[in-house]
């Protein structure tokens, strides 16, 4: 393994052992995302009930909105968190005296972030499939470029997060709870951009998740692949990572200028 | 004892200084007086010094520049030969630190944070690093315990060992026997000062604890609001200012007393 790697998996195997010694948070990881989807589960069934001809298209797109937004959220919040761990624990003055890369940092942070996302999303899209009959692979091999397409965002959002928490310190912790749902009416995640006001489509159609869910329910309604928008969800992906990995940088190097670095978090 | 890397026998010290340090200003803001003002001092390779001041005389502003975690507003730190400015992870790798005021993670057990730090350093043979550091700070009954639950003795020792993980040529301590009984404090001392000798590694030490500074240190910075005020080896400057002990000479440089005006000159 080269140092690069090792440092990397060094960082990660911190956050594992801290979940390894504490099922509550292990727990805590899985708790949202099924809640989410057990009410979701029961107003589309609910919607059979008393519109039979849109229950299993309502199913479809209200369930796959929720698990693949959820995608996102935990995405998000996988990285936030870990890195509001190292605050937490008061070790992140250690991290950045160490030779570890701010650059190993965010790879370190995606990784627990993906691990997150698995071990939260993972167990609801089983009871989905277990309680409402609803299967996310319904929508095909395309489900993995949407699955892929909104982590790449929550990492987008994590990282302008981050940034802040960077230049305000604790005083910005919150948004790491609640920045992606204040996105969500313009997500287009349960509804079509088309439903909103005209002003308000193109700030929907700047946001990559938009764009997977005009795929998503394209495959669930068409059953086609949507693939200009799952090209437009990918490039904005990488415009947006870069502009916020670029904010990130420049908040990490004002830290250092400032002395922010140690005193963040008090 | 047993593990340390003795410095060859005979060896010459290399002329280049562990610590480098050129004309270091550092402003907080523009307009406020400087945290840091022109520092200039060269620490050699295998030599324990301290830093002394009061609260605010800039000895963490110093420390933390010297880490890289801070960005001088002028002036030049070279760790190890390298430019902390523009090569600071090159020499990071072979420097360390430890502070009370920096915790490890405390739900972790003492022996998954040295783990961690294990990989972050790119330690070969980390495991046997691992159980080595543990005999020689008696941890080997504590690694499985959070490090969380451990007295402030405890915490101090695994601190050591995290800050000795990568066999350091460069160590810098801030106040490493802060809140602990006199006789956890002098146990810490006396494997200090043993680790230096058997493994040659340069010390910058900041403390509070003029004992502990005596008898550690050969030479000693004194800072007051930011700059040098003083320094030589404990004995010359306990001399030169006519006292019994560092603790009244830094009692002197803090109050702003020159020798001439200290009452025992």
């Amino acid at each position: 393994m080269s140092a690069s790697l090792r440092r990397v998996w060094g960082l990660m195997y911190r956050h594992l052992a801290l979940y390894r010694r504490s099922w509550p948070r292990l727990i805590e990881l899985m708790y949202w995302p099924i809640l989410q989807m057990v009410v979701w589960g029961f107003v589309t069934a609910y919607l059979a009930g008393v519109q039979n001809n849109v229950a299993s298209v309502a199913a479809g797109v209200l369930l796959g909105g929720v698990l693949l937004w959820e995608v996102a959220l935990r995405s998000q919040m996988g990285f936030s968190i870990s890195f509001l761990e190292e605050i937490w624990s008061r070790n992140l003055g250690h991290l950045f005296v160490s030779p570890l890369r701010p650059r190993e940092l965010v790879a370190a942070l995606m990784g627990m972030s993906v691990i997150r996302v698995l071990v939260g999303v993972l167990p609801a899209v089983g009871l989905a499939w277990a309680l409402y009959a609803f299967g996310l692979w319904r929508l095909g091999p395309v489900v993995v470029a949407f699955f892929a397409a909104l982590l790449l965002m929550g990492w987008a959002v994590a990282l302008g997060v981050t940034s802040l928490i960077l230049r305000f310190g604790a005083g910005a912790e919150a948004l790491a709870w609640s920045v992606l749902f204040g996105i969500t009416p313009f997500a287009a995640v349960f509804y079509p951009v088309s439903v909103l006001p005209d002003w308000l489509q193109p700030v929907a159609l700047a946001l990559p998740a938009a764009h997977v869910f005009e795929g998503m329910r394209a495959a669930l309604l068409q059953g086609s692949i949507a693939w200009g928008h799952l090209a437009a969800a990918f490039a904005l992906d990488t415009v947006w990572i870069a502009l916020m990995a670029w904010v990130f940088m420049r908040q990490l190097q004002a830290a250092r200028v400032r002395g922010a670095l140690l005193a963040i978090g008090e | 004892m047993h593990g340390f890397v003795p410095a060859p026998p005979g060896a010459r010290p290399p002329a280049e200084p562990a610590i480098l340090v050129e004309h270091l200003t550092k402003r907080y803001r523009p307009d406020a007086r400087p945290a840091v003002d022109e520092l200039s001092f060269a620490l050699p390779r295998g030599a324990t010094w301290g830093l002394l001041g009061g609260n605010g005389a800039g000895k963490t502003t110093t420390i933390a520049m010297l880490l890289g975690l801070l960005v001088p507003s002028s002036g030049r730190v070279l760790c190890l030969g390298h430019d902390m400015a523009r090569d600071r992870f090159a020499a990071l790798a072979r420097m360390n630190f430890s502070s009370p005021y920096i915790a490890l993670p405390h739900r972790l057990s003492v022996a998954e944070n040295l783990r961690v730090y294990a990989h972050l350093y790119n330690v070969k043979g980390a495991e046997r690093r691992i159980a080595e550091l543990a005999g020689q700070l008696q941890l080997t009954e504590l690694l499985d315990r959070p490090a969380g639950e451990l007295s402030a003795g405890q915490k101090t020792r695994v601190a050591l060992a995290k800050a000795l993980v990568n066999r350091p040529d460069l160590l810098l301590l801030d106040e490493p026997t802060a809140s602990l009984d006199p006789d956890t404090g002098d146990w810490v001392r006396t494997w200090l000062e043993r680790y230096r000798a058997e493994s040659g590694c340069a010390i910058l030490l900041a403390s509070h604890n003029m004992g502990e500074v005596e008898r550690l240190c050969s030479h000693v910075l004194m800072l007051r609001q930011g700059r040098i005020v003083d320094q030589g080896s404990p004995e010359a400057l306990i001399a030169r200012y006519g006292r019994e002990d560092l603790e009244q000479v830094f009692l002197d440089i803090a109050r702003g007393r020159t020798r001439a005006e200290s009452p025992a000159a």
